[in-house]
């Protein structure tokens, strides 16, 4: 890859949720050496569309682990994955139920909201 | 998207589910409590313990003869005259129960010949600073606590809810309104006791060793609740944080035990040493205090002196590549990874905004002037003054999350709810106004990113490491203008997992928490620790005081109090 290739990144993402149409937007941004995925997800949600669904917390420590989507196919941590010139496609997990854009339900079933409400009920 | 209101019940709430928060439900539910524990993230992986990759101090004397009284001196000493005498006596004593407890948890302290391995960290008299390999601290913690809570009867754990108020009836605690970031639905939480362990605010700066979670949340809800704070002034910088070549994948302050066990050399742009024109000593020792070196690397960068970046280097090129595999094994080949070979470049490192030496104020039981709320981990202030000794952070959420759960579970034993629903039609009527909008796709309908980048560069350039009173009067004018454009920025849509929703309220947070800092910085007319006034740039003896900082009718106040002495 030549370095004119390498000024631009086009991410294309897929957004939506499991009711909406689902469909993939593509976001150019300047390519800058050693960015991440999740920097550049993070740079969309500032300065382009902040209605963009993505769940991290720890910040590019991998740490966390909750910044895990499909890029270009390969399942990895947006955290850990370098921006390549030319365009990338990132997806949420193809395996859990998709909540928007890219987060899906990685919350362990016990400490849902809805089980908790639900456990508590049968209690009483 | 349905948006159905959910209403719970129980003993204690405890908001936030870092170490504090996992320590203060483990204990709460030991004491015989019903026990909610709520993180906006994932239970266990958000806020700043998943991050530390570093040391925990705490006197169990394994390295060499030790005690918590030599703890405590150390304490107090970094903490410039401002300990609450009384909490950081229990931080260092009860340090060593709950080191040993977390080692009966299996948590994995390093060992070395059967005895735990202990490092000495800066400003410690003693090798008193235990880790898990290989900075795999934070991690193994959060691991360890999380199979705790899981394991413990009692607890129920609820992730991605977000609270964004607490409720307060005659005085007492009385529960907490958030909502539920999957569908956006409002949840309200009855519960006579309430632990604040939400972290600190250095996300509210623009060089930061945040997580996403470190917004100024506790502080926020503490205040608003009636609650004082106190120190808010001080916010310690780390002075060797992560500059250049970027790094992925790796906390920025993991330079500090690579210091620790190797030494390594911090030098100017001019390839010098630097340290010693500054009244402490280092040359590849590191035993300067965190003050006096992040201080005098910002003044090496004012004389033209810094690295390409705005730091300093830091060089470990004269340690042999054998000691460095033997020290920190796969953490080589993941700098390598990153392009970073140390054998043969030195890095940049600056000082970054690392960890809120203020905080709620409370008293020994870490309950607040607010009957029935308590605060845990790095949302209390007090216990180290002016300036934090390395390796306190940890045992201070352990500690303080411990002592926080019990006493609320004793408070509340045999109580009946004093939840009211009228109390909590205010903070509910807020959420509703700022999410009944329709999902706006314009991004220039959304001034909370403009707004947020904006208090992050002026926290840092006006709040931050250097400070007169110009400056902090720039800020504060500027803070209180961008709360108005908060309170008009538009609705959030209604939209599943809408983050902006969460942006908002985050946003609030952390203009009300940066007011705090701001206004309590103002009035500090004097330099000690962490604090440096270019105006004022003497300790004053007559302010050896802490500062208070309440909501009053009439907005924001300050006041001084007595340092709490044992």
């Amino acid at each position: 890859m030549n370095d004119i290739e390498k000024e631009h990144v086009s991410l294309r993402v897929q957004r939506g949720g499991p009711d909406d149409n689902l469909h993939f937007d593509t976001f150019e941004l300047p390519f800058e050496p050693g960015a991440s995925v999740l920097d550049a997800l993070i740079e969309i949600r500032r300065n382009i569309d902040p209605t963009l669904a993505v769940r991290y917390s720890c910040v590019s420590a991998n740490a966390c682990r909750e910044c895990m989507v499909r890029i270009d196919g390969e399942v990895d941590y947006a955290c850990t994955a370098r921006l390549t010139g030319g365009t990338m496609t990132i997806e949420p997990l193809a395996k859990k139920r998709l909540i928007r854009d890219l987060v899906t339900d990685i919350v362990p079933p016990k400490e849902q909201l809805a089980s908790v409400v639900a456990a508590r009920k049968q209690e009483t | 998207m349905t948006k159905e209101a959910v209403h719970l019940t129980t003993d204690v709430l405890v908001v936030g589910a870092g170490a504090a928060g996992m320590y203060a439900a483990v204990s709460a539910a030991r004491g015989g409590a019903d026990v909610v524990l709520v993180d906006k993230s994932l239970i266990g992986r958000g806020g700043a313990t998943i991050m530390a990759q570093m040391t925990v101090a705490a006197a169990v004397g394994h390295e060499a003869p030790d005690d918590w009284t030599r703890h405590y001196e150390d304490t107090i000493a970094a903490g410039r005259g401002l300990c609450d005498e009384r909490l950081a006596a229990i931080l260092c004593e009860e340090a060593v129960d709950r080191i040993l407890e977390l080692d009966e948890w299996k948590v994995g302290w390093a060992r070395e010949n059967g005895h735990m391995k202990q490092v000495t960290a800066p400003g410690h008299s003693v090798p008193r600073c235990v880790y898990v390999d290989f900075l795999n601290t934070g991690p193994s913690v959060a691991r360890c606590l999380r199979g705790r809570v899981a394991q413990t009867d009692g607890i129920a754990r609820i992730s991605g809810v977000a609270i964004v108020d607490l409720v307060v009836r005659d005085g007492a605690v009385s529960g907490a309104v958030g909502f539920n970031l999957e569908d956006g639905a409002p949840v309200t939480i009855a519960a006579n006791a309430v632990v604040l362990a939400g972290g600190g605010l250095t996300g509210i700066y623009r060089r930061n060793s945040a997580s996403a979670n470190m917004g100024g949340h506790a502080y926020a809800l503490a205040l608003r609740a009636g609650a004082e704070l106190i120190d808010m002034e001080f916010v310690q910088f780390f002075p060797i944080g992560h500059l250049a070549p970027r790094l992925v994948g790796m906390d920025p302050i993991m330079w500090d035990p690579f210091r620790y066990k190797l030494g390594g050399r911090l030098l100017n742009g001019d390839f010098e040493e630097f340290i010693h024109n500054y009244g402490a000593e280092d040359s590849g020792k590191y035993t300067a205090p965190r003050d006096v070196t992040s201080f005098a690397i910002v003044r090496e960068n004012e004389a033209g002196r810094g690295s390409p970046h705005g730091g300093a280097w830091l060089s470990f090129e004269h340690v042999p590549e054998t000691e460095l595999r033997a020290a920190f094994g796969p953490v080589i080949e993941k700098l390598l990874a990153n392009g970073i070979d140390l054998t043969k470049q030195a890095i940049e490192v600056s000082p970054i905004a690392h960890y809120h030496m203020g905080g709620v104020r409370v008293d020994e039981r870490m309950e607040t002037n607010v009957a029935g709320l308590y605060a845990a981990g790095e949302a209390v202030g007090g216990a180290n003054g002016a300036n934090r000794l390395s390796g306190n952070a940890l045992p201070e959420a352990f500690v303080f999350g411990e002592r926080a759960g019990r006493f609320a579970a004793a408070d509340v034993r045999g109580q009946t709810p004093a939840w009211a629903a009228r109390d909590a039609s205010a903070a509910l009527a807020t959420l509703a106004a700022r999410s009944d909008g329709r999902t706006e796709t314009s991004p220039d309908a959304y001034t909370h990113h403009a707004i947020a980048a904006e208090l992050r560069a002026l926290m840092w350039e006006k709040v931050g490491l250097i400070r007169t009173d110009d400056s902090l009067g720039t800020a504060l004018s500027r803070i209180r203008e961008l709360q108005s454009e908060l309170e008009a920025a538009p609705a959030a849509g209604a939209a599943a997992y809408d983050m902006s929703l969460a942006d908002w309220f985050d946003l609030r947070d952390s203009l009300q928490t940066a007011e705090a800092v701001t206004l309590a910085a103002r009035s500090r007319r004097e330099s000690r620790g962490a604090h440096w006034r270019e105006d004022f740039q003497e300790t004053d003896p007559a302010l050896e005081e802490n500062q208070t900082v309440a909501l009053s009718a009439d907005g924001m106040v300050t006041g001084w109090q007595p340092v709490g002495r044992r």
